[in-house]
């Protein structure tokens, strides 16, 4: 075969069907935006219960949290996430899942070196550079604080 | 004995029988277009067991009892199994095939196993070094998901070229004998990489080595694609099928109107939701199993050239930026013991 990578490449583009990307940005939006409005919700419903705003900024993280494992649990979220994408990624639901997911994966390969172990596979890395990344942050604000 | 015909190709003196063979699925592959192919199926995809490992060992291991039940053979009667399986040091064949007390040759060709094991089965009986064998194969897509993708219950989005690991094994007995039908030549593949790095683009990553095996045993035996019934490839899917058709009209060789694809047969791309089609070692081994040498024994079918393609790759050197090798072999099997296209 006379072709080389870069070739072949372009013809591997031509024959491959790509995402449709309209298509899911607005899926993203509608479902992202559904979550966020549940959010919203929750957090409204907590504070006519009489919670303080920031009391139940928490409770409704740790609410949507309970949903989103339970919905993981039942096999359900990723019926929503395949149509919703980045929508159900983001919010904090999408990282739920991104931990219990693998915690039920890997159960069967015990409760130590399965389940806790590969627990944060793939959230571990958000976590990682997520704080690294809140240090410089706050590193910013404190030298900008200085002057 | 085997003798070679131009560089590359095996042509056998006495073309191999195909004895019997088995296929087995889960329910998905049940209801797709060639469900009824099937001589078992598991609805729950756990096979009575409590790991997605031990399922699939638990489909190798019945693939082959009920192949030789077909066959009318005790392990006993056997001397050799050819098998491997997608699985990191191949546990599904290991674990599957232990209880049988058949001496076992593990073999790793990722999705082009079903091809290898009846090229090396074919050798081997050829040889007088066996005189009956084995040569089985599976996959499964829990397996395959959490070992090369992601956990099940990750909440995630497939690319259109993403291609589905079939939950399936397909077993076949071979023998010098005089049922049909008959292996009488093969191709064995090389390693090819054009560079391709999208774990998702599968189909694209193969059919350079597709290509490559087609066309030199064209080349080899002088025969034409439309010399056959069916030129039937392992799992190329949507995408790589048609980069095969191109790549191959590019050297001649018009495979338009008689190539097809083991990934294209299995489920139903639209109703099934499996974007560019099936995929894993288990797909072209119970299409094949299940399906076209049942048609091949029946007459219905009659020279076949079946390629299987394998992705030679593993998570850690894609990881480091490696692309994906892959590599095709092919068998070219036809319903008559005398008188085949190539000799």
């Amino acid at each position: 075969m006379n072709m080389t990578p870069e070739e072949y490449n372009e013809l591997t583009k031509q024959s491959s069907p790509r995402s449709p990307f309209i298509k899911d940005f607005l899926m993203a939006f509608a479902i992202g935006g559904l979550i966020c409005a549940l959010g919203q919700a929750i957090m409204m419903a907590y504070q006519s219960a009489g919670m303080t705003e920031e009391v139940s900024g928490s409770v409704t993280s740790v609410t949507l949290v309970f949903l989103s494992i339970l919905l993981t649990g039942f096999n359900v979220y990723p019926k929503i996430a395949k149509f919703g994408g980045a929508g159900t990624l983001v919010p904090i639901t999408g990282f739920a899942n991104a931990v219990a997911s693998p915690a039920l994966e890997f159960k069967s390969e015990g409760l130590v070196l399965g389940l806790a172990a590969k627990m944060f596979v793939i959230a571990g890395p958000v976590i990682v550079y997520g704080t690294c990344a809140s240090i410089v942050y706050g590193l910013i604000i404190y030298l900008f604080g200085l002057y | 004995m085997a003798k070679r015909k131009g560089t590359y190709t095996v042509v056998f003196d006495e073309p191999i029988s195909v004895r019997a063979s088995a296929a087995v699925g889960s329910k998905k592959e049940s209801e797709g277009p060639i469900g009824h192919a099937f001589d078992v199926i598991n609805e729950d995809d756990y096979f009575g067991e409590k790991t997605w490992e031990k399922a699939e060992s638990r489909m190798q291991q019945t693939a082959i009892q009920t192949a030789l039940d077909k066959a009318k053979y005790q392990p006993s009667d056997i001397n050799c199994v050819f098998a491997g399986d997608l699985m990191n040091q191949c546990v599904g064949s290991t674990y599957g095939l232990r209880s049988f007390g058949i001496p076992f040759v593990g073999l790793f060709g990722a999705c082009s196993t079903m091809a290898e094991s009846l090229m090396a089965a074919s050798v081997f009986l050829d040889s007088g070094a066996a005189g009956r064998a084995v040569a089985c194969t599976s996959s499964h897509f829990c397996t395959a998901e959490r070992q090369f993708r992601l956990p099940l219950e990750y909440g995630g989005q497939r690319t259109p070229t993403a291609q589905w690991t079939a939950t399936a094994a397909g077993a076949a007995v071979l023998e010098k004998g005089d049922t049909p039908p008959f292996i009488h030549a093969a191709t064995i593949g090389t390693i090819e990489d054009l560079g391709i790095t999208d774990p998702n683009n599968m189909g694209a990553a193969m059919a350079p080595a597709a290509a490559a095996t087609i066309k030199r045993f064209f080349d080899d035996t002088g025969t034409k694609p439309n010399d056959y019934d069916l030129v039937i490839t392992g799992d190329l899917g949507k995408v790589g099928g048609t980069i095969l058709r191109d790549l191959l009209r590019r050297d001649g060789y018009d495979l338009e109107h008689c190539q097809t694809d083991c990934g294209l047969m299995l489920y139903d791309l639209e109703k099934q939701d499996v974007h560019a089609g099936a995929s894993g070692c288990g797909c072209s081994a119970s299409v094949m199993c299940g399906h076209i040498l049942p048609l091949m024994h029946a007459g219905q079918l009659h020279d076949i050239l079946f390629i299987a393609t394998g992705a030679l790759m593993n998570t850690t050197v894609v990881q480091q930026g490696e692309s994906i090798a892959s590599i095709a072999h092919l068998v070219y099997l036809s319903s008559k013991k005398k008188g085949g296209l190539v000799s």
